[in-house]
């Protein structure tokens, strides 16, 4: 190659490589959705249903039990009291339980606030099945005011027999402007 | 520019050049960028040095003597940063920048002026994730990022006006990167010496291929990740933030999808350097050849399947769990293959023991001790005890500096009189190495146990019985430390004269970079050489 070829051949090689970094960008923003995808089908970070589930008829496994714990938390900036009335419970797979939490605004001024469930072992997220929680919406809070949240859910008798307990976590924070 | 003399592209006689700081500012020359990347490395090396001393310091007893818990924990963060992106990428590169033309009978890097801005990105970047100390000095800020080198949400999320700095560094240091992987890559597929064939091609030029396609794959992703985490920050996005739908274990998983690969970005080229070294002074041929260049692919390859096993205790499925720890566990079989290479490479070989082979074979035993180690914490049910103790302090040590710097410190010695064309102070030398080697161990070793008994990483105060162990470590650290101004002595002192070095400067060396004077013409090769 004379020299006015190689700096041609060089340049293309070049601009080449820095589609593939720009590609390697891209993949890297596309892992975003691929990643929600992926943790919906796997229940992978324990993100369970996010919308009211229609109440199916299952049948109660009275054969075996279930212990079912509640967490709460409050999130920075966000100053609450949260925590749930019961703190551990058992029950069958297939029964509608239903339980609530605890919240008092003590401040001086009305709050919003959003709680995000987490359950733990994430392979049981796909089987906690909520049919009614606090969590679908945003909770207004005025000053001084508390309130009793409920929670009715069922956990599903697909629930690996592995799985002796379920830990259902909530993280209550500041509601997101505009969501 | 003060050129005397109009040249062409391609004139490849050696003409006139400016002088001054305007050679430095403007070169486009492989060798005086290759140089300044490394005196750059080196000034990094000690300036990320200095910070760890100030936490050794703080550690030396338990209990807050010397600093307040924020600024310790920013020391580590940018100690880390500056190691990895300021002083052992930047070594890599100046070797790249000086060997590979050499190596392959080129004249000079393919792309010269992107070579310039490659180099010239890199002291901004620095300036950039050290202003904050220096601004907080003035009551501006909180100081510099204080959410250790990994970034995690939600608290990189939170953090004050260092993390959007160290967000701003990451991406100069993350674009000279791929701007200087660009042109290696250019370089080594287009510019080979007639005759030259892939599997011809020394083994560190093969090691920089490699780690140039893994730092063009892997970069971006880190650049896209603290890009959301910048948006968090500023402009309402929720990528990391779980009020907003967002979820903070996805930041770790593009971080260590980039952050895996990376480990093998710091340290293939230094594996690189070894078939150089141990066969030159055992004086034998280099064994494996291919096996090697094989090995290279395969761990350059798996490198970017394994990412998940830096947080095995976030709470994965099992099946996820085993996937991470064999696919982990199955990287040592072509690291393996490398070690037996080096070994069988010295094995009866007649062995003179000079820096540059006493800092490989150092090399060699503590990069294992690493390696071993690493197998311990691949195992999800060990991890579960070691994760974040400082085992894994002491794990990841012996593998980036025991592997990467000692590693790259060996490289140095060896190709230095070829540089300069003055030979080093051996006796400095070797004393440079016993210091460092002995340093180093009683530094690192007390924190394999001071993690085992459960020390946790990351933490300006301990529990009482960690006392004695966190002073040895400390102690060593100073020892460590100290000792690394005498490298820089012996490196002035060889660059400023010596006896002269002769063309092939060790009796076994072998390559093309021998054939040419020291040091070498300011354009390697002004005639290909035809490979046979």
């Amino acid at each position: 190659m004379n020299g006015e070829e190689l700096r041609q051949a060089n340049k293309r090689l070049a601009l080449k490589l820095g589609a593939g970094a720009v590609v390697a960008l891209a993949f890297g923003f596309a892992l975003v959705p691929l990643y929600n995808v992926l943790c919906e089908a796997t229940g992978l970070n324990g993100k369970t249903n996010a919308e009211r589930a229609r109440p199916a008829a299952v049948k109660v496994d009275k054969s075996r039990w279930v212990t079912v714990q509640f967490t709460g938390t409050v999130m920075p900036g966000l100053s609450w009291a949260f925590y749930p009335k019961v703190a551990s419970m058992r029950v069958h797979p297939g029964e509608i339980t239903r339980v609530s939490y605890y919240a008092k605004n003590p401040t001086n001024q009305t709050i919003v606030g959003q709680a995000v469930p987490s359950i733990t072992p994430g392979q049981a997220a796909q089987h906690f099945v909520k049919l009614d929680c606090f969590c679908f919406k945003q909770q207004a809070l005025e000053p001084g005011a508390e309130k009793e949240m409920g929670l009715t859910f069922i956990i599903s008798p697909e629930l690996s027999k592995e799985v002796g307990t379920v830990t259902l976590s909530y993280a209550f924070f500041p509601a997101v402007k505009g969501s | 520019m003060t050129t005397a003399t109009v040249s062409t592209h391609d004139d490849h006689h050696d003409h006139g050049h400016p002088s001054g700081i305007k050679r430095w500012l403007f070169t486009t020359n492989h060798k005086d960028i290759g140089t300044m990347y490394m005196i750059f490395a080196l000034i990094m090396f000690l300036v990320g040095g200095m910070m760890i001393m100030g936490v050794r310091a703080e550690l030396f007893q338990p209990g807050m003597q010397l600093m307040k818990p924020e600024f310790f924990n920013q020391l580590i963060g940018v100690h880390a940063l500056i190691m990895i992106f300021a002083a052992l990428m930047p070594v890599a590169t100046g070797m790249a920048n000086w060997l590979i033309p050499m190596m392959i009978g080129a004249p000079d890097m393919a792309l010269p002026r992107l070579n310039n801005w490659s180099f010239w990105l890199l002291p901004p970047a620095a300036t950039l994730l050290v202003m904050p100390f220096i601004l907080a000095l003035f009551g501006v800020g909180t100081g510099a990022v204080a959410t250790g080198w990994t970034l995690y949400a939600p608290l990189s999320v939170q953090g004050g006006m260092g993390v959007d700095f160290a967000i701003f560094s990451i991406h100069l240091l993350g674009i000279s990167s791929i701007l200087a992987s660009i042109n290696v890559v250019v370089t080594i597929l287009n510019m080979r010496a007639p005759g030259m064939t892939m599997m011809k091609m020394p083994l560190f030029v093969w090691a920089w291929l490699i780690t140039a396609f893994l730092l063009i794959a892997t970069i971006p992703v880190l650049a896209g990740a603290v890009t959301m985490l910048l948006t968090d920050r500023h402009f309402d996005t929720h990528f990391f933030d779980a009020a907003g739908g967002g979820d903070p274990i996805l930041f770790q998983h593009l971080f260590w999808f980039f952050g895996h690969p990376e480990v093998y970005i710091l340290l293939l080229p230094i594996w690189g350097f070894m078939p150089h070294i141990l066969s030159a002074f055992a004086r034998k041929p280099i064994y494996g050849h291919k096996a090697q260049v094989y090995s290279f692919w395969a761990i350059g390859i798996m490198s970017v399947i394994v990412w998940a096993h830096h947080f095995f205790t976030v709470g994965m499925p099992i099946p996820a769990l085993l996937y991470f720890m064999y696919s982990t566990m199955a990287i040592s079989l072509p690291l393996a293959v490398l070690f037996f290479c080096w070994i069988a490479t010295i094995w009866r070989g007649s062995m003179t023991f000079e820096t540059p082979m006493l800092f490989a074979l150092g090399f060699v035993i503590l990069f294992g001790i690493g390696g071993l180690t690493g197998l311990v914490l691949a195992d999800v049910a060990a991890d579960a005890q070691y994760h974040h103790s400082y085992f894994v302090v002491a794990h990841f040590h012996y593998t980036l500096f025991a592997g990467g710097i000692m590693g790259a410190m060996a490289g140095v010695y060896f190709w230095l009189p070829k540089f300069t064309g003055h030979m080093y102070d051996e006796k400095l030398g070797k004393t440079h190495f016993w210091l460092t080697a002995i340093s180093f161990n009683l530094t690192f070793i007390p924190q394999f146990f001071l993690g085992l008994a459960g020390m946790p990483r990351r933490i300006p105060d301990y529990a009482l019985q960690f006392t004695e162990f966190n002073m040895i470590s400390s102690l060593g650290a100073f020892a460590l430390g100290l000792s690394q101004l005498l490298f820089v002595y012996i490196i002035i002192k060889c660059a400023r004269g010596g006896e002269k070095a002769s063309d092939r400067v060790w009796e076994g060396a072998k390559g093309l970079e021998f054939t040419l004077p020291s040091p070498p013409p300011y354009h390697s090769f002004t005639t290909q050489p035809v490979v046979k």
